[in-house]
């Protein structure tokens, strides 16, 4: 065990995989000889080599493209896209490709990749750098779409991502990378495919979010006098349902957060999906605090568009009133 | 046909030939179905046959194809069974399941898209030591698409064994070449990235296998990507939902038939004291036969359970597709016990 932040955490079990499996590799914008725009690469060409680490050419179709091609060809790429705005360009190759080679082929080829993507508010970012897009992706067949908020969860879900039969997405929320540092195991470990995570065990309301949120969410919990359920869902493609309707049942109220836009979000899915499976255990209407539905605002204006902390309070407030 | 003849012997001349009169019944037939509603949407390759299997003739069995919807001429030649075009126009689950003894992507209908899975393809063959090729076959159309250029720059930055092969038929549906390109030729593009380029006249089977042949070995053995340009021609329309006179004249469309690359070819091997009205006949005879069987085997898939939609989204079930898959199969299976049961209301 050793105290990691999430970058680090990425980085070992990219590490780990690319020695446990030749079959891996790693490509992207800046991933090699740079070790990744945010170090997430870091060291690992001058461990494994060119061919394993590959430094690709400017081009995000072709990125994700390539890495069909070498996924359906008995690779198991590892693929990044240096900011999840960036995505759009590749999101045929995403959306049309990666996630129906296994359907378009009725189960004679697969597309075993990852694709991870930094993404999220909060650091000052230059425009398209910030946006929550999960949404589009979960509303994919095909794909699966995991984000993680913590650094142990981060090394094993992405260990969990590699050796997925089916494509993932795998989105790291750029506000965690360094924002602290956790006990993480140098060993191999996994994190089961669709297992949410509850962060903490409260009465009266349930926390749900993912991501960049969920810190924001304990901290809320840990500043209110009401008992807060807090549900990391981790996996956004396919939802722990079980899991969540366990904690709406047993508090009866729910918020959920996310930084993405609301209209069209997940957070609607999430709110629909409770009170078509718990309805009768609800005191409160489902709440949501999310992004708001614009574009993702420039640096000066985005600490108040966020789910913040003051944000999350008034929402369990209400509900709480309600 | 002019130059100096391949070095092939005279049993694949006539096997070409046989293959070009088997697709041509295949692609008239296949249209005849479409309108009888006995399958979807098909986009016919009629005037393309030379092209198709004359590229495909120079690869090795475990190559990989990575092709655009209107190969089915060449795909066939491959050794993709007659009824797969059929389950795919039909819209049968295994439309694209491709057999397993060959490394042939299913189609896709997203114009260029598949040329980076070829891309990738190549990647894989390289990395894994494989001597593969990757084949990747595509339209005019598809060359002014974005992901042209990418997986271009990508294979020649990489040194990919991939061999672009770009069916030059001169419509994109209802835009012409020189609508599509201020160039005047695909094949000049691949000096924008450094690698081969040749242009072949896709209506002579014989220059089109020929090219490819070098083509295939040179880029199997030096693991370089080369670019070919087949020069041919759409004789019939983009596909069966379209209507070619729309936008192109009677001249062009009988210019296109008076180089249909079945009437140059049955003349060469005439010429040549390889073929005779009898041989002729025989062939058509047994074309017809094959496009028959192909047509009884569609009719025999007969149907497929709704249900069965689910099963080859992920290798395994997430419990809501599970739970969705359960849905649709009690209510489609209710719905059958009623008409069993009950007949009319």
């Amino acid at each position: 065990m050793s105290q990691m932040t999430m970058v680090q955490a990425i980085n070992h079990a990219l590490r780990l995989e690319l020695g446990r499996n030749e079959r891996v590799l790693v490509l992207g914008e800046d991933v090699g000889r740079n070790g990744g725009v945010f170090r997430a690469t870091d060291g690992l060409m001058a461990a494994f080599g060119p061919d394993r680490v590959v430094d690709m050419p400017l081009a995000e179709s072709a990125i994700v493209g390539a890495a069909v091609g070498l996924a359906m060809g008995g690779m198991c790429p590892v693929a990044e896209i240096q900011f999840l705005g960036f995505i759009y360009e590749a999101m045929d190759q995403m959306a049309s490709q990666a996630a129906r080679v296994r359907f378009r082929s009725n189960g004679r080829f697969s597309a075993p990749l990852v694709v991870r993507a930094p993404f999220g508010g909060g650091v000052r970012t230059p425009e398209v750098h910030s946006d929550s897009l999960e949404a589009l992706f979960v509303h994919t067949p095909g794909l699966y779409v995991v984000m993680p908020s913590t650094p142990y969860d981060a090394k094993g879900l992405l260990l969990t991502a590699i050796r997925t039969p089916d494509p993932v997405l795998f989105l790291e929320p750029m506000a965690l990378y360094r924002s602290f540092r956790q006990e993480v195991p140098e060993g191999d470990y996994e994190i089961p495919l669709g297992a949410a995570r509850v962060v903490r065990a409260g009465t009266q309301l349930t926390l749900v979010g993912w991501g960049p949120v969920v810190p924001v969410m304990e901290e809320a919990a840990e500043r209110s006098a009401v008992s807060c359920d807090i549900i990391d869902l981790r996996w956004l493609s396919p939802i722990d349902w079980p899991c969540v309707l366990a904690s709406v049942e047993k508090t009866g109220r729910a918020v959920v957060v996310h930084e993405a836009v609301r209209t069209g979000g997940l957070g609607a899915e999430v709110a629909a999906t409770i009170q078509e499976r718990a309805f009768l255990s609800l005191e409160a209407p489902v709440m949501r605090v999310t992004g708001y539905d614009t574009p993702y605002p420039v640096p000066l204006l985005e600490d108040d568009w966020l789910p913040n902390l003051e944000r999350i309070r008034h929402a369990i407030k209400r509900t709480m009133e309600f | 046909m002019v130059g100096t003849p391949p070095n092939v012997a005279e049993d694949h001349l006539v096997d070409w030939f046989r293959w070009m009169i088997t697709m041509r019944t295949f692609d008239q037939r296949a249209w005849n179905l479409q309108r009888q509603g006995k399958i979807g949407t098909y986009a016919p390759f009629s005037g393309q046959e030379a092209a198709q299997i004359g590229c495909m003739s120079a690869l090795r069995a475990d190559d990989w194809i990575a092709s655009s919807y209107r190969e089915w001429a060449g795909l066939a030649y491959f050794g993709v069974p007659l009824v797969q075009p059929l389950l795919s126009s039909a819209g049968h689950p295994d439309g694209g399941c491709m057999p397993e003894s060959l490394n042939v992507l299913p189609i896709q209908v997203v114009i260029g898209a598949q040329l980076l899975h070829g891309v990738g393809l190549a990647w894989a063959s390289k990395l894994q030591q494989q001597g593969r090729v990757a084949m990747t076959v595509f339209g005019d159309g598809a060359t002014s698409q974005g992901d042209f250029h990418e997986a271009l720059n990508l294979a020649s930055v990489m040194k990919l064994p991939a061999i672009f092969v770009c069916q030059n038929n001169r419509w994109a549906i209802s835009l012409p070449v020189e609508r599509q390109m201020n160039v005047r030729s695909v094949a000049q593009r691949a000096l924008a990235y450094d690698i081969d380029g040749f242009r072949v006249d896709g209506n002579d089977v014989l220059a089109t296998a020929q090219v490819m042949r070098s083509v295939v070995d040179r880029v199997r053995q030096e693991q370089v990507p080369v670019l070919v340009e087949l020069v041919t021609y759409r004789l019939g329309a983009h596909t069966t939902a379209d209507d070619p006179t729309r936008y192109r004249d009677a001249g062009e469309q009988a210019a296109g038939a008076a180089a249909d690359p079945l009437v140059r070819y049955a003349a060469y091997l005439t010429a040549q004291g390889l073929l005779d009205a009898a041989a002729r006949a025989r062939m058509q005879q047994e074309a017809q036969s094959a496009v028959d069987h192909a047509v009884a085997e569609l009719e025999r898939r007969g149907r497929v359970d709704a249900w069965t939609v689910f099963d080859q989204v992920y290798a395994t079930r997430p419990a809501q597709l599970e739970e969705q898959r359960h849905e649709l199969q009690q209510r489609v299976l209710a719905h059958r016990a009623d008409g069993a049961g009950g007949g009319a209301r």
